[in-house]
């Protein structure tokens, strides 16, 4: 446990320069300072290593990295995406938190192999204190001779400055982040062109997670082989996961790819007393809900959670017991998407609205035979509908919720109340 | 409109960003005079902040509308930001909430008589595994039970 990101999560001090340097921190910089590692070996090695996006799609960041188009004269930027704004995920605030100067060096050593002067780091509005910490590490960071123009003589150029969001989910979405940071509402962008042909300011961009760059320090220091061993095949390395909900210790933890959910679980303090398994959303309210018998048998890989009928995500394991009423569960999500969707999309924009308002009425007691139907019916015209993802993670949680457990909104329709004791 | 105070700190992002590119200090800007107004903004300063930054007008109000933490009535001394997103209600946000009302003697989303505090919930802040949270001011407040809000709420002066 607690391998790569959170390896100094324990020591005094952990963000401090002196703390990341002592595990060997910038080592790699200073050698790609030097001189001493080729932009070509850097993606022989993220590319071994399995390292997969960890904002949510789970994209290959080496394969990613190469569609960079490197040689191409002129501005580029390289981007983090530190806007965690998935209910149930918060590990990227405690990486910047307790580790910030993993991101910065992973988005230098970006830079360079992309050949990226300018970097930003989109941080969400409400983080400030990870803000504090971040800008701490950058001070720090320029105060050492690691950040700026021709670094020690290097011909290396790399200044790197944080963003703030303003209160958006849709931000999170790798192109209405660029919108915002230039100073726009957040609506995401049609896609081609890629950001990594025109991305911020129409410039060759990449996008990548906090977590994704604080991963590829200790890859490239270790080796890409080092990393893809510590999981399984197709998920190689550690992950953070945030285990949230009704368990004894919830918390962040970074473990192997492909460990069993079930060490997952008890790792978070296991269930309540006297209380009982009932669903698992494992990767972030926008990937399916998974009864706990078909959650008690995945792994946490992406294959594995796949099989089980759902997605990796951001690894934000959401844990309900048997008070859960899950027809209250999906509701509160669905107002979530509600709430922020862009508005840019018809389907998304009038479907989110549509499916919170059905299920609202179902909870006021004034539910319909015909809204389950509705509900499907709905959730099915917004998914591969729209231009961003947002509609799909709002239509899955639909889904996924009334197929699993369709007999509890069955009985708040005819009933007009949970079949569950205890709500919440 | 816009004190010299506030515009050395709008000048401090505004570095940040390409020559030209000044708009994308827009979203601190009117975090900047919406914190020197009291915690909410006006028309007039939206316009302010959109000719300080040569952008136009209607930019800055798109911008002001679309983002959560942009307030367009006057709010409380301190706003109190509870999170009623999944993890937080699966750990008792709602029954927290309405403790906070009636304890506070104000609805969500009103500022009390006295303007000392106002009530918002939100949706996920990222701190799910410190459920159920708030946010007051810059600062995050995890594991709330009624005690600490009682605590909390003792605290803002
Ligand atoms: C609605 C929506 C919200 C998203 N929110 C986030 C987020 O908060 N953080 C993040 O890293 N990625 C988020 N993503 C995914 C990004 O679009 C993008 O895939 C990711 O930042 C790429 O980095 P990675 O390859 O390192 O994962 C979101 C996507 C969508 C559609
Ligand atoms: S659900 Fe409340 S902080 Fe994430």
């Amino acid at each position: 446990m607690n391998k790569v990101c959170f390896k100094n999560i324990n020591k005094d001090n952990p963000s401090s320069l002196a703390t990341y340097e002592a595990s060997g921190g910038y080592k790699v910089w200073r050698k790609i300072l030097k001189g001493e590692l080729s932009q070509g070996k850097i993606l022989d090695e993220l590319k071994t290593s399995g390292l997969r996006g960890r904002g949510g799609a789970g994209f290959p960041t080496g394969l990613k990295w190469s569609f960079m188009p490197r040689n191409q004269e002129g501005q580029k930027y390289v981007v983090c995406n530190s806007d965690e704004g998935e209910p149930g995920t918060c590990k990227d605030r405690d990486i910047l938190r307790f580790n910030p100067h993993a991101v910065i060096e992973g988005m230098a050593i970006a830079g360079y192999v992309m050949k990226a002067s300018v970097g930003y780091n989109y941080i969400r509005g409400e983080f400030m204190e990870p803000y504090y910490r971040f800008e701490e590490a950058l001070n720090e960071a320029y105060g050492a001779g690691l950040l700026g123009e021709d670094i020690n003589d290097s011909k290396i150029t790399f200044n790197l400055y944080t963003h703030l969001g303003a209160g958006a989910y849709i931000c999170g979405e790798e192109t209405a982040l660029l919108e915002s940071i230039e100073g726009k509402k957040g609506q995401p962008r049609f896609k081609p062109p890629f950001p990594a042909n025109v991305g911020l300011y129409g410039k060759p961009t990449t996008i990548n997670n906090t977590e994704s760059f604080a991963s590829v320090p200790d890859i490239l220091a270790k080796g890409g082989q080092w990393f893809a061993d510590l999981g399984v095949p197709n998920s190689g390395g550690c992950k953070l996961f945030s285990v949230t909900g009704h368990v004894n210790n919830p918390a962040n933890f970074e473990i192997p790819m492909g460990t069993p959910f079930s060490d997952l679980l008890e790792m978070a303090g296991g269930l309540r007393e006297g209380r009982k398994l009932k669903a698992v959303i494992p990767g972030g309210s926008s990937t399916p809900v998974l009864p706990a018998k078909a959650a008690l048998k995945m792994n946490m890989d992406y294959d594995s959670i796949d099989k089980a009928g759902s997605m990796l995500g951001a690894g934000s394991v959401i844990i309900m017991d048997d008070t859960t009423c899950m027809v209250k569960a999906l509701t509160r999500l669905a107002h979530f998407y509600y709430d922020e969707s862009c508005g840019q999309c018809t389907p998304c924009r009038e479907g989110t609205g549509w499916i919170y308002r059905v299920l609202k009425r179902i909870m006021d007691g004034h539910g319909k035979n015909e809204d389950l139907d509705l509900l499907l019916s709905v959730q099915d015209k917004i998914i591969g509908n729209t231009i961003c993802a947002l509609g799909d993670a709002a239509a899955m949680p639909v889904e996924s919720f009334i197929r699993h457990f369709r007999k509890e909104f069955e009985h708040y329709i005819k009933n007009g109340e949970s079949m569950v004791a205890k709500d919440g | 409109m816009i004190s010299d105070q506030a515009k050395k700190e709008i000048d401090i992002w505004v570095a940040k960003y390409p020559t030209g590119r000044q708009s994308s200090a827009v979203m601190e800007a009117l975090k900047i005079v919406q914190a020197e107004n009291g915690g909410s903004l006006t028309n007039d300063l939206i316009k302010a902040v959109a000719d300080y930054l040569d952008m136009p007008r209607i930019n800055a109000q798109e911008v002001a509308t679309f983002y959560e933490n942009y307030n367009h009535k006057p709010v409380g001394k301190h706003v109190i930001r509870f999170c009623h997103n999944i993890s937080c209600m699966l750990n008792g946000a709602d029954d927290l909430i309405s403790y906070l009302e009636t304890k506070l003697g104000v609805k969500t989303g009103e500022a009390r008589k006295d303007g000392l505090v106002s009530v918002k919930k939100v949706e996920c802040l990222g701190a799910c595994v410190g459920a159920p949270m708030c946010q007051i001011g810059d600062k995050y407040f995890e594991n709330l039970t009624e005690q600490r809000i009682d605590e909390i709420l003792d605290g803002l002066k």
